[in-house]
């Protein structure tokens, strides 16, 4: 039985997190650092003839470091295609371009005021429509990034059925803005002996070394990245960093001095990455009785300027496409396009909100079009265990979405309080309420072969006072990753959680255990740990000084001794993928996740007729993720991830002009207040899957596919009107009523 | 020049000899090295760099030190004893209501000023009296429970 597994200790670091002692980047001041920051373009695209430094600065006191000072201008993430600053050419607005540094921010700023940079404007794509028209040219010859096909069955012998029905639509979701609410920031010492050492808030601190070591060719041992304690990240973390430790590094570099770079929120929102804007477009082919034969999907996403993560974003996106469903015959051609915008990146959920979105609003439509309920037409094509998903694989989790969905609406009431609505909504009066649902996966890890290519290592190593310390570079952003992996260890090893301490993420101390990305930390981490754990219980046993049925005092009594009498103590465990598992990149076939989250999402929504105001009254949230490990950490990530997808879907509406952000403060981009959340009856299912941790699947991104579409799925139940695109303001809802009126 | 502003942090006397316009959150931070207090936003939006001024909740991004002469500034600092902490600190542990802790020391020190001022507060108060302070992680559930426990009478509880 596990002791700690299922419970619901205290958080490792929560005790300095309520007294304010948690130390993050903006918190940290080293002897002599200087402040940076950075002179960015205000047009989209142009080419750069001269940057001029005006008067009245007295730049000999400044730090100066332009693209001339760069040894090998690059940011390493997949094509290495983004500068690290603008050489010659500005490919979107707000791209860095000259970097200053100086003891006095207040000097800084006006320095940075002063700098003028001279440009050629160039012709842009700013929306992912001319990106797509091909109106201007902003990446190779037609735009395209990447493009990926699913094909499966025979899509064009399903059209031609002749007892089909042919569904189309268009949806569309805008960008999002991860809002952690701690800005991005990082620190960097540069010396000759020992390189360049950074410290800030991130997600992968190996992705930072990686840009480190490419842009300075250094070895890894001069390019040293540490994790301080991060205030959110939400996938606004994972690449952006790197730039952010470069730039600290080469200032630091070129001055001798720390420098500490933290981005002010509005630098923050309009210079770094968002939620990619996607439109999709739905053609399907469904039987008079509701059986979906053909799906026919296009689904395109806006990536900015430079190819970043957009084309992992993109697979991900693409095999969600068609959902938890069994459709014998699918296409999706899959396309990432550059505009001249900043690069959009990694959010929660990575491209499977989009799809998901377009997919469970048009199934809607489908139901409306075959006159069945939203929740019979997802009833009659749920995706069974031993049928094949969209790029043929073979569903082997323990599923039944049929009997979840049962569960969902009984929880919820669903049909009692649709027809109390229906009834209310017929009497008129200014409001409406409406019930939506939407029902989902969401994959576990890496897309495909990611996780075999990554070949992540976690180690264990016992302490000279007997306790043991896990060593990883997955990082604790708020989630959890310190607590869950010390209940994982501390099963493993059959002693106290407080015995497990967690290793702050350095990489001159701990090894690469990956991105902390893609919903893997828990379970493809996380079973690491508890390898790597019960692999240094054998070294222990094996030297027989662990006694059989050894409690906890004698597994710290053994531990310690080993350590004082032979030395180090320490296990490792590499990623292994499982044989069963296999994938063509190439054609895009096989198994493109080890295991799935399912669920099943209802809303309940009033809409005021007077305000166009749509409101989420309540919210039910039933997922299987296999084994909870921390019952109270996982209903906070599914509170927290639903409470972003309400913002998405009712509130959160980046406004663009010119190819920037136009509404770069917390005052006009409006994220949920605690006023704006409903309660969130969180349920799990918990089957235990074989390849996680005492059983346990991916979790952080899955709450964030379902709440948009169930939202808008509830504002078409409530007023007739089927938004097709988020968010939903006052003011989309009201466009939406006035055309349906006519 | 005129008097330096003077006042209290955390029940201590306190001078910094700054200018008085400098902002109450970079003088807590920058000179009297109170990190706990955080910058969120510095427009008055999210609420992390919230502290108590005479008991009341403001956003210290906002406030000249000239405006607290004289007056008795609360951070998060101030909550704990020693090591003993807050009834609301410790439902918030208990509780899951920190989650990346950014806005943490803001949403106890709002909390603060709501128990403060209505010891048994209903589900719509304290929704209204946290609303100014942003969270981006916990969808503010395991905040509201954690706010709820905190009112619970337990006898071994320490500071308040």
């Amino acid at each position: 039985m596990p002791a700690f597994i299922g419970q619901s200790p205290p958080r490792k670091e929560a005790f300095a997190k309520v007294t304010g002692r948690a130390r993050y980047v903006d918190d940290v001041v080293l002897p002599g650092m200087i402040h940076g920051v950075t002179v960015r373009s205000a047009c989209p695209h142009a080419r750069i003839r001269g940057v001029h430094f005006g008067e009245g600065v007295a730049w000999d006191e400044i730090t100066v470091v332009t693209a001339r000072d760069i040894p090998h201008n690059v940011v390493a993430l997949i094509n290495d295609d983004q500068p690290a600053l603008a050489d010659g050419v500005i490919h979107h607005a707000e791209e860095p371009v000259v970097l200053l540094a100086h003891p006095s921010r207040a000097l800084l700023e006006r320095a940075r005021l002063a700098v003028r940079i001279d440009v050629e404007p160039l012709p842009a794509v700013l929306t992912l429509e001319d990106s797509l028209a091909r109106t201007a040219v902003a990446w190779g010859e037609d735009n395209v990034f990447k493009e990926y096909w699913i094909r499966k069955g025979d899509v064009d012998a399903a059209f031609a059925r002749p007892d089909v029905l042919v569904v189309e639509g268009e949806y569309a979701t805008g960008a999002q803005e991860q809002l952690y609410i701690e800005p991005n920031g990082m620190i960097a010492v540069a010396t000759p002996d020992e390189g360049v050492t950074v410290w800030g808030s991130m997600q992968c601190p190996y992705y930072i070394q990686k840009a480190l070591m490419k842009l300075f060719d250094v070895p890894p041992e001069q390019a040293r990245v540490v994790q301080l304690e991060t205030g959110g990240g939400f996938g606004g973390k994972e690449e952006y960093p790197s730039i952010l430790a470069i730039h600290a590094a080469l200032l630091a570099r070129k001055s001798g001095k720390p420098v500490k770079i933290v981005y002010d929120r509005a630098e923050d929102m309009a210079a770094t990455t968002k939620r990619h804007p996607s439109r999709t477009r739905h053609r399907t082919a469904v039987t008079a009785d509701g059986r979906i034969v053909a799906l026919d999907i296009d689904f395109a996403i806006d990536g900015g300027a430079y190819s970043t993560l957009s084309q992992v974003v993109l697979s991900r996106g693409c095999i969600h496409a068609s959902g938890p469903y069994d459709v014998e015959n699918v296409r999706v051609r899959a396309r990432a396009m550059a505009t001249n915008t900043p690069p959009h990146g990694a959010f929660r959920g990575f491209g499977a909100p989009q799809s998901i979105f377009a997919l469970e609003r048009h199934l809607d439509l489908i139901a409306r079009r075959l006159g069945l309920a939203s929740d019979e037409i997802r009833r009659r094509n749920f995706v069974q265990r031993g049928h094949t998903l969209s790029t043929g694989q073979v569903v082997r989790d323990d599923i039944d979405m049929g009997a979840m969905l049962e569960r969902a609406l009984s929880t919820c009431e669903w049909h009692a309080r649709r027809a109390r609505f229906a009834e209310e909504n017929a009497r008129g009066g200014p409001v409406r309420r409406g019930m939506g649902l939407a029902t989902f996966l969401h994959g576990t890890g890496f897309t495909g072969a990611g996780e075999k290519h990554l070949a992540s290592v976690v180690g264990a190593e016992g302490l000279p006072d007997g306790r043991v310390r896990v060593l990883a570079a997955s990082t604790e952003i708020g989630q959890g990753t310190s607590t869950i992996f010390a209940q994982i260890a501390a099963d493993a090893l059959g002693v106290a959680y407080d015995d497990v301490e967690v290793a702050t993420p350095d990489t001159r101390d701990v090894p690469n255990s990956g991105p902390t990305v893609a919903s893997r930390t828990c379970t493809i981490v996380g079973k690491l740990v508890e390898q790597s754990a019960v692999s240094l219980k054998a070294q222990l046993i094996g030297a027989g000084l662990l006694p059989p049925g050894y409690d906890g005092a004698q597994f710290r009594a053994a531990c310690a001794r080993f350590v004082r009498e032979r030395g180090a103590l320490r296990a490792t465990a590499e990623y292994v993928q499982p044989r069963d598992i296999a994938w063509d990149e190439e054609r895009f076939v096989g198994d493109a996740y080890g295991a799935y989250s399912w669920a099943v999402y209802v809303a309940q929504v009033a809409v005021d007729l007077r305000t166009y105001e749509a409101r989420v009254e309540d919210f039910w949230a039933l997922q299987e993720v296999g084994k909870v490990i921390h019952p109270l950490l996982a209903a906070g990530q599914i509170e927290g991830g639903v409470a972003q997808g309400i913002g998405w879907a009712l509130f959160e509406n980046v406004v663009w002009k010119d190819g920037r952000m136009q509404n770069d403060r917390m005052t006009d981009y409006i994220v949920p207040t605690s006023a704006d959340i409903p309660p969130i009856h969180v349920v799990f299912e918990e089957r235990p899957y074989a390849g996680g941790p005492a059983g346990a699947k991916g979790i952080g991104e899955l709450p964030m596919d379902g709440p948009a579409p169930a939202i808008a799925n509830a504002i078409l139940d409530a007023t007739g009107v089927s938004l097709t695109r988020v968010p939903a303001t006052p003011e989309a809802i009201f466009d939406a009523m006035e055309a349906l009126r006519g | 020049m005129a008097e330096p502003i003077a006042f209290r942090v955390n029940g201590r006397a306190c001078v910094p000899g700054v200018h008085p316009m400098r902002r109450l959150l970079d003088v807590l931070r920058e000179e009297l090295a109170l990190t706990g207090t955080k910058e969120g936003c510095g427009e008055g939006e999210c609420g992390a760099c919230a502290v108590l001024i005479d008991g009341a909740l403001v956003d210290s991004c906002l406030v000249p030190i000239a405006q607290v002469e004289g007056r008795e500034v609360t951070t998060i600092e101030g909550l704990a004893d020693g090591e003993t902490l807050g009834a609301i600190q410790r439902a918030f542990v208990e509780h899951g209501g920190a989650q990346c802790g950014i806005c943490t020391p803001g949403m106890i020190l709002a909390a603060k000023a709501l128990l403060d001022r209505v010891p048994h507060p209903g589900e719509p108060e304290i929704r209204e009296a946290l609303a100014g302070n942003i969270c981006r992680c916990t969808g503010y559930i395991r905040i509201f429970e954690s706010v709820v426990k905190a009112m619970e009478p337990r006898g071994e509880r320490g500071a308040p």
